[in-house]
Parts: C-alpha cells; structure tokens; sequence
C-alpha cells in the first residue's frame, strides 16, 4: 500500500551533486564571486537532505533546459 | 583532403565551454554525417560562433523589465476571469489572469489546488486497476457505507446499517469500520454481525438523546481511508492511458500510494512542490505552471522570460512572492523600495535605523538625477595606476 518516496526520480527533479571543494574553489575563482553570492539552498530542502549536503556545501544542479539542452546551476547550502 | 571524425571531435571540444550543450549536441550530430575539410569546418564552425554571439543577450540589458513587460502585456488580453474547465469537465480550476497572479504571488494555497496523477505502466492501461488506484485516493468516511441508521434510547445504542453493495464496490471489510470506529470514538463498544454495526456505551445506559446523537455524527464523519486532503477524484482516458484528476492537492501521502507513477504526477500548488520535491522542482513548477496557463489562453510567451522570473523567485532557497512581500520588498536600497510601495513607512524606517544606499541600482540613480548602470551606462573609465606612476617617472 504504502512505498518510500523517492523524490529524485521525480521529472520535475534535476540532478544534484555535491562540489568537492577543490571543484568549489575552481568555481568561485572562475566566476570571480565570494560563496555568498551564489543562488541559496535551505539546509532542510528535500533534495540536499537527500544528497546530504551540509551548511556551506556548493551544489551543481544539472538543469534540463529547453532552450540549452543542459545547463549548469550551483546553489550554496545555508540555514533557514 | 577530408577531417577524420577524430580531429572534428577534438576540434568541438575546444568550444564545448563556450556553445550551449544542446547546439553542440547538433553540431556534432550533423558534422558526423559529413565529409569536410578543415577550410570547410573552420568556416561552417566560424559562422556558427558567429550567429551564437548575435544572439546572445549583451551584458548590460535590462532583462527583467523586458521579462515583465513580456509576461505583462499578454496578460492584458486574458480575459479577466475564466470559469473554464481544465481538460475535464468536473473539475473546476482557476486559470487565466486570476491564475498567473496567484502563481507569481506565491500564495501559500492556490484557489483550487488540484492535482494531475499519472500511474505506472500496469495500471495506466487497465480500467479496473486504475479504478483500484482512484478509490484508494478519494477518501471514504463511514457514512458513505451506510444505508441508513437508528438510535435505540432504551438500550443507548446507535445502530448503523450498511450498504453491502457500497462495501463491495469500495472492497471494505466490516472489520475494518469496526476497529476505525472503536479507535475513533472514546467510551464505546462497537459489535457487530455482519449487516450492521453497533456502538453501545460502556458506562450506565442513562445516556440522553442528546449524546447519542452526538456519537452518531461522530462515528459518520470517521475516515476510513483515502490521500487527505483530496476532496473529489475524477477519472478520464487520456490518448491509450488513464488520468486520474483531484480536487484538493496532498503530493507527499500520493506519491507513497502504489500504481502511481511518481515521475510524472503533478500538483498545480507550487508551496507544495517546494516543500516535498525542493527547490528546483519548484522553479520548474513555476515555469510550467505559468506557460500552460499562457498557452491555454492561445498566449505565447518565450520561456526565457519564464525561466528569468521563476529564478528570481527562487535565488534565495525559498519561493518568493514578486511584488510587496517578496522581491521588491527585499531589495537592498532603500530608495528603490520606497519608490515601489509604502514610501513613506520605508523612507522613515530608514531614518530610524540609519540606512544607507549605496546608489547601485536603477531606481535611485534615477531619483538623484545620475546616469542609469544600464546598457551603456554599465562600463566606467578607469585609471590604471602604474601607466600614471610611469609617466611621472618620465
């Protein structure tokens, strides 16, 4: 009757992955940008409570995009 | 001379950086089918570059007031409010301008939450399965079970009588309304034999009419099953596959119930979506939410405005509103805030905390008279030091 609720299967659900910190600081010297001025995750968010992100964690979302085909995103983990 | 399939591969992966993956996706499924020299590629790869950078967006556009006026000036010619029915037809669900408002509002209930449930391949094609399926999610509380029912004040017991072809069609197991009876109402023992079900009171048999028919209207409204919150369940055939449509939206118990398929099913209330699938889904929900609304109305809207809005809402990990309580009440400068809503609330509680602006964005460059950092405007002379430094040398 009853199954465990597999959100990441869920088309609306791109891919999520955590970025090492050595690929973090590539990212941030790339982009030229301090930590905080990435797009934000709440820690409690479904998917990095999924992928067991902490506070501070950089998350590459890799976006199914209708106009580039695949596209890139990074969010940076906070508190609430 | 023809490339080898090699030196063109190698060749695309030194732009692979720069080109989206979907042009170069097509590039390198076109260039497979091809014999080409390097003269040739070089041109054709030129050309593409080319046309890539025309297109792109020039740093300096203001994206977001071409995005709002975008959105804004379809949203002129939608008729004010449609009472039209989403694909079925008892089903009722808000769309048109009175939908866009509420989405980009983010309102923590939309009107009419509802949601659109696709199932697994063994039960999409079967009628009696999804039927199965469909009555798991619509709730059942006692009284649709029953035919009828009696109050018996000598021996202060309420009878309920069941429907037997209602406890066949929902497959309900008499022992099953018995134990949600008894664990729904305190005080009580609950018997029966088959056709009926009898609640007696434990305690003295001086019970009066009044609380009887209080236990009555207590043991009717008892939920046996079914996804709460999900009102009506409605049940049509979509192309080869059946749908299930509801009236009432809880995504998180649905997606838990077997047959559903949880790749696709969808719920038109984007809060939901934020807080069960996270963050990202909700941003596609938005997006698609938005465009279908548009399209619905014969609206075309190009999804890169779409994209741009359900961002900004997004950025901050939670699903803000556009508007007074949401991005424009958060924005940094005071003087832009003022100058959107409550000016003078924004203006005097500045004062009082001893803001300061930093004179960043439009809207206050505008109020004190400087050049807008838009477009042109974006770029600013600057003096290299050491050019200087070397002159006075000289």
């Amino acid at each position: 009757m009853t199954r465990k609720l597999e959100i990441s299967k869920h088309k609306l659900v791109p891919q999520h992955e955590i970025l090492s910190e050595e690929e973090a600081m590539v990212l941030l010297d790339k982009l030229n940008i301090s930590r905080g001025q990435l797009p934000k995750t709440y820690k409690n968010d479904p998917m990095v409570k999924k992928i067991k992100a902490t506070v501070g964690d950089i998350i590459r979302i890799t976006r199914k995009s209708n106009t580039a085909g695949e596209s890139y995103y990074y969010r940076v983990v906070i508190e609430p | 001379m023809y490339l080898s399939q090699k030196k063109i591969d190698e060749r695309l992966m030194e732009l692979k950086e720069e080109i989206p993956m979907k042009m170069y996706n097509d590039l390198n499924r076109e260039l497979s089918k091809v014999k080409i020299t390097e003269e040739a590629l070089e041109n054709i790869l030129k050309d593409v570059l080319r046309r890539y950078r025309y297109a792109k967006v020039e740093p300096g556009e203001a994206v977001g007031i071409l995005a709002a006026q975008s959105m804004g000036e379809p949203s002129t010619q939608m008729t004010m409010r449609t009472f039209h029915y989403a694909g079925v037809a008892e089903l009722n669900v808000t769309l048109g301008l009175p939908r866009i408002i509420e989405i980009v509002d983010a309102r923590k209930q939309p009107s009419t939450p509802s949601m659109t449930i696709y199932l697994e391949e063994d039960y999409r094609n079967n009628p009696e399965m999804a039927k199965k399926v469909a009555s798991t999610i619509g709730n059942l509380y006692v009284s649709d079970l029953l035919e009828s029912d009696e109050l018996d004040y000598l021996g202060s017991k309420v009878i309920l009588y069941l429907d037997e072809y209602e406890l066949d069609k929902n497959e309900v197991e008499v022992d099953e309304i018995v134990s949600k009876v008894k664990s729904g109402i305190k005080g009580i023992d609950v018997e029966s034999d088959g056709k009926s079900v009898v609640l007696s009171l434990t305690k003295g048999k001086n019970t009066s009419r009044k609380e009887l028919k209080k236990i009555l209207t207590k043991a009717k409204i008892i939920y046996i099953r079914g996804v709460k919150g999900v009102t009506r369940v409605v049940m049509r055939k979509e192309g080869d596959e059946h749908v299930i449509y509801t009236e009432g939206s809880n995504l998180k118990d649905l997606l838990k119930i077997d047959g559903v398929d949880i790749t696709r099913t969808k719920t038109n209330d984007i809060l939901e979506v934020h807080r069960v699938l996270g963050i990202e889904a909700a941003r596609n929900a938005i997006i698609n939410e938005i465009q279908d609304t548009l399209n619905e109305q014969g609206l075309i809207v190009d999804i890169r405005h779409l994209m741009l809005i359900s961002d900004i809402m997004t950025v901050d990990g939670d699903v803000k509103a556009i508007g007074r309580h949401g991005v424009s009440g958060e924005k940094a400068s005071v003087l832009a805030r003022a100058a959107f809503e409550i000016t003078v609330d924004h203006l005097l509680d500045a004062g009082v905390k001893g803001e300061y602006d930093e004179l960043e964005g439009i809207v206050e460059n505008v109020i004190v008279g400087r050049p807008v950092k838009l477009g042109t405007g974006m770029v600013e002379v600057v003096m290299r030091r050491e050019l200087e430094e070397s002159k006075e040398a000289i």
